[in-house]
């Protein structure tokens, strides 16, 4: 059953349009991966299902509700989490108060403070600290584990590994694996590291230039039907000389 | 002289907690929502004078007339914050200023409209903690009042300081005054997070009018003096920081009671001037720091710096 259905929208930064009528389908529990090259539209597509950019045209049903006009706050209630692009930690405020403030705002449900923690143990030394002094890959265990103090049905993670040590990559997967085996929460991960999102992704969603490209399990496609996607070059029969 | 000097001290710390209450609203309003409300000492007044009202006309004590007047004033701060600051702030960094110098003007004839012009005073209704006074050893003499209003100062920002600091409101405000956008992906709505911002600094400015009107006379046109009290205690202690608000309304009390012993005239005068000194050597220190020094800072403060002039002048060949 699709819990995130979202029909041909259109999102446009001033003049700019950043989403030229994307449609996709998000089931229950699954996880489904973007990639594409920057300006793609990616985090766009985040922020318009997050509610923090209200697409122009077009609808997005959440669990059978139209909820295209709702503010990202009703969302978070509703049970959508976003961990933005750039992390987006509350700088002077310790790692605890981040975590309590989507916890005390968002849904309830088994999410807890103790559960973030055991998900991300290195957030455990530091939850005292104040979230502007973490490092990079401390940064995103915080982000995603604020995220998950909400309690959502569908947690999107927008750019994930972008900026992080490769070891510090291996740890916020790990915890992530973890996650997507309980089959409870949909994931959008946008992430730019293919290898990694083939690896990990159910279904993944290819976009260049404000459009899908392709869209499918991993298994369905050659890693040159992807590259191509990813660049936006079409595969058209060469024109005649 | 040397008792006069402590006495003068003393005085002046004490003051200090009046213009910190009425600064702790205009800085929290700064720092959370980056609205700066120029009618926030019309807004004082405003308190004062309903208060005044209830305690002359309809003969209720002091404290209850506080207690009808703060949530009063609260609910016309949100209201203010839903129906006009929220759609000023839409309309850039400008129309904020613009709205709120009208809304001090509105507020202001619309006070004299009502109660007049005569200047009035709750002195009368507070029986003898108007004038009576601590008489402490080596001639001190500690007036009630001023005692009284700073030790409201020090609970209400104590009290302030630990709501931000240990409840769920507060940590959506200050979350909020981080990153609007990221508290309200967290769940957070930061348009009532404002209006409670709003409703919290309208309370402030009402309680610091009561007490103005406790200790001195007022009318209807006293706000815009108490709002250039408020600004220079603000920008004294650091903008948006509660403490600070505490610290600065200190230090120009005092620079005014010692300025006080000076001359009559001097009182007012050395309170701006201490603002001044404040001011640029702020702005001195950002140039230091900017430019790694007090010579390089101090330079480009005073434009000195040849590479400057030289932009200025359009000459980089």
């Amino acid at each position: 059953m699709s819990v995130l259905n979202v029909n041909n929208i259109i999102c446009r930064h001033g003049l700019m349009t950043a989403l030229r009528g994307v449609s996709l389908e998000i089931h229950a529990g699954e996880v489904l991966c973007v990639i594409g090259a920057n300006g793609a539209g990616k985090t766009t597509l985040m922020r318009a299902l997050a509610g923090a950019h209200i697409p122009d045209a077009g609808q997005i049903l959440f669990q059978g509700r139209d909820i295209t006009r709702q503010n990202a706050h009703t969302r978070v209630r509703g049970g959508i989490a976003m961990s933005p692009e750039g992390r987006r930690l509350f700088a002077d405020m310790t790692v605890r108060e981040n975590l309590m403030i989507a916890g005390e705002n968002g849904q309830n449900g088994d999410w807890t403070l103790d559960r973030v923690l055991t998900a991300f143990p290195q957030l455990v030394p530091l939850i005292d600290k104040q979230a502007g002094g973490l490092s990079g890959g401390q940064r995103q265990a915080a982000a995603i584990g604020r995220a998950l103090m909400a309690n959502p049905d569908v947690l999107l993670l927008d750019e994930v590994s972008l900026g992080l040590s490769p070891a510090a990559v291996e740890g916020v997967y790990a915890s992530l694996a973890e996650i997507r085996d309980t089959r409870v929460m949909a994931m959008v991960i946008v992430e730019q590291d293919l290898s990694r999102s083939l690896a990990f992704a159910d279904r993944i969603l290819c976009m260049a230039e404000g459009e899908i490209k392709l869209a499918g399990s991993p298994a369905d496609f050659t890693k040159d039907q992807i590259t191509d996607a990813y660049f936006g070059i079409q595969n058209e029969a060469p024109a005649d000389v | 002289m040397f008792e006069q000097l402590l006495q003068a001290i003393l005085q002046g710390a004490l003051l200090g907690g009046y213009y910190a209450i009425i600064a702790a609203g205009l800085s929290l309003m700064f720092g959370v929502v980056r609205f700066i409300n120029l009618a926030h000492g019309d807004l004082s007044i405003l308190g004062a004078l309903i208060t005044l009202s209830l305690v002359q006309i309809l003969g209720l004590p002091v404290l209850a007339a506080i207690a009808v007047m703060l949530p009063l004033m609260a609910v016309i701060g949100w209201l203010m914050h839903m129906f006009l600051f929220e759609r000023a702030m839409k309309g850039g960094f400008l129309l904020p200023i613009l709205v709120t110098i009208g809304l001090g003007a509105a507020l202001q004839n619309g006070m004299f409209g009502i109660w007049g012009s005569d200047t009035r005073s709750l002195g009368a209704s507070i029986g003898s903690l108007a004038w009576s006074s601590w008489y402490l050893p080596g001639g001190i003499i500690l007036g009630k009042l001023p005692v009284l209003i700073f030790g409201t100062a020090v609970i209400v920002i104590g009290a302030l300081h630990l709501m931000l600091k240990r409840t769920g409101l507060g940590r959506a405000i200050r979350a909020t005054a981080s990153d609007p956008e990221a508290a309200e992906l967290c769940g957070v709505d930061a348009r009532q997070v404002h209006r409670a911002a709003a409703a919290i600094a309208v309370g402030l400015a009402a309680i610091a009018g009561v007490f103005l009107a406790m200790r001195a006379q007022i009318t209807p046109y006293s706000g815009p003096a108490q709002l250039i009290f408020a600004f220079e205690a603000v920008v004294i202690g650091g903008i948006g920081s509660l403490g600070g608000t505490l610290i600065g309304g200190i230090i120009l009390g005092l620079s005014q009671t010692l300025g006080g012993l000076i001359s009559a005239q001097m009182s007012l005068l050395s309170g701006h001037l201490v603002f001044l000194g404040v001011l640029i050597w702020r702005i001195c220190r950002e140039e230091k720091l900017a430019h790694g020094g007090w010579r390089a800072g101090l330079k480009a403060v005073l434009g000195l710096s040849s590479k400057r002039r030289k932009l200025a002048s359009g000459d980089l060949s």
